[in-house]
């Protein structure tokens, strides 16, 4: 499944958040999207994800449009946000039957998938404890399988590891990226910390809302002159003079 | 559409809607509590104040906490609709309304479905009511428990339609406090909860009209008729008409950009 970004323009006002923005994403790769605070990331995701209406430009699933096809879109999705979204005082398994329900799984046929993904995720004996118990790692394990409940295509993933320690990061990482193999899923991960990105990965900087560069993590070090990507990133953003990125 | 997926989406709704108001008992106890006392402190002091004459639709003298029982019926579910606004707008702040939109089911159906799992949990409080209020001997026709019923559902839809209207043009939750003082008391007390009209035309013939035209007055008669195994049909398309009225300004007035802030 891929996605196509074409010419994607938002704007709050008179203050414009993404300028013509155009990628691609490819099927079943894990691909990393980067920029400082205030690039535009969570305005993309809200506009991947039809929390806004698109204004210019138009984003694509597999060739449909998701202004045109909201629903068939949303099927294909899977989320997990910046922010959590988990009921706090509602258990593991009534958060996932309740995502379940909103895409018209049966609550039968959802437990079967609860129980597959939890146990994918470890957190099979956990399903029973209230959401306000597990700690912050164990939330955003749960936030995937939930996004993994109705069997997307494409997992998008707004800085999910915001605010948890390094292992758990790592582990978190690992995890999506095993997804990518082994089921196939486009993931798109939204990040600021440079140790999550994979020399191979493709990439997407996005700075003051447009693309500055899309390429493979290694092109942009050497593009930067730099020695790792940390320099890179800080280079490319602080300095704007990198020319003919994309 | 699917049949189906919209039944387990609807399912799904009403069940977490159940769940989060069964663990917020404090809720449930204050929802009781607050029709509670004016059943019986408020009427108490009334009662001796305020006669009540034989007035339609009740057959013969009554005492005031009888004349009152449906105008806290529809307190409590005025109280719900506005409460369901409050957690609207919080859900939109915590960001859990995410969730919600990210459905593949269409937007308005959605909300349809938040508005009716709403009314459907306020009803059990009406009747946790309805049966306490037997001890202070508002007894009404045994029958009139269920012919109430359909009455009490479109008029919870209406509040929870306009409770779901006004957490579209609420930006942030502190600015909940101005819909008790601008929403909720105006509509309870310039209404046919507490007195009869014609007990408020004696007063003021302009606070009569006000209370005439306001829609609660009407839900109020409508569950009042309904509970004596009466119809009064003025009341139900009224009621009907501005439920629909708000439903459809609350899922045109729904903007995602706003939740998704």
């Amino acid at each position: 499944m891929t996605i196509s970004v074409e010419s994607l323009s938002f704007s709050y006002g008179p203050k414009q958040a993404l300028q013509d923005v155009n990628f691609l994403l490819e099927k079943g790769v894990f691909h990393a999207l980067i920029g400082p605070n205030g690039a535009g990331k969570s305005t993309l995701f809200a506009l991947l994800t039809r929390l806004y209406e698109l204004q210019g430009g138009n984003i694509y699933i597999d060739g449909q449009s998701i202004k045109e096809q909201p629903s068939s879109a949303m099927k294909r999705i899977g989320v997990v946000f910046q922010q959590s979204t988990l009921d706090l005082d509602l258990t593991v398994t009534q958060n996932l039957l309740y995502h379940a329900s909103l895409h018209g799984i049966s609550s039968k046929e959802a437990q079967k998938q609860i129980d597959n993904e939890l146990d994918r995720m470890e957190m099979k004996t956990r399903a029973n404890e209230k959401v306000r118990g597990l700690n912050g790692g164990h939330r955003r394990r749960v936030e995937i399988a939930r996004a993994l409940l109705h069997k997307p295509d494409i997992l998008l993933l707004d800085e999910p590891t915001v605010g948890l320690d390094p292992q758990t990061r790592r582990g978190l990482n690992r995890h999506v990226r095993k997804l990518c193999d082994d089921e196939n899923i486009t993931v798109l991960w939204a990040t600021h910390l440079m140790e999550e990105i994979d020399i191979n990965d493709p990439i997407i900087l996005l700075h003051k809302g447009s693309i500055l560069l899309d390429s493979i993590a290694s092109t942009m070090i050497e593009k930067s002159g730099e020695q790792n990507l940390t320099d890179a990133f800080h280079k490319l953003t602080d300095s704007e003079s990198f020319g003919g990125a994309q | 559409m699917k049949v189906s997926a919209s039944w387990y989406c609807f399912k799904g709704i009403l069940i977490r809607e159940f769940l989060r108001f069964v663990q917020q008992r404090s809720r449930f106890l204050s929802a009781l509590i607050r029709p509670l006392l004016w059943l019986v402190v408020f009427a108490a002091g009334f009662r001796a104040a305020l006669g009540i004459a034989i007035i339609d639709p009740y057959e013969t003298y009554i005492t005031y906490e009888t004349y009152i029982a449906p105008g806290l019926c529809c307190m409590i579910l005025l109280f719900n609709g506005m409460q369901s606004s409050l957690s609207m707008v919080y859900d939109r702040e915590m960001g859990s309304m995410r969730v919600l939109l990210m459905s593949p089911l269409p937007r308005p159906y959605l909300l349809l479905c938040k508005m009716v799992s709403t009314a459907l949990i306020s009803l059990t409080q009406v009747y946790a009511f309805l049966l306490i209020a037997l001890l202070v001997d508002v007894e009404p026709p045994l029958l009139g428990y269920l012919t109430v019923l359909p009455a009490l559902l479109l008029v919870a839809l209406l509040l929870s339609s306009l409770g779901l209207f006004l957490s579209t043009r609420i930006r942030q939750l502190e600015n909940f406090a101005g819909v008790m003082n601008f929403v909720i008391f105006p509509m309870f007390f310039l209404s046919s909860a507490l007195y009869p009209l014609w007990k408020m035309q004696e007063a003021s013939e302009w606070l009569y009209w006000i209370c005439a035209v306001n829609p609660f007055t009407h839900a109020v008669e409508l569950v009042r008729y309904a509970l004596y195994l009466k119809l009064n049909t003025d009341a139900m398309f009224i009621t009907a008409g501005c439920t629909l009225f708000f439903a459809v300004l609350a899922v045109t007035g729904f903007n995602p950009q706003k939740s998704g802030k």
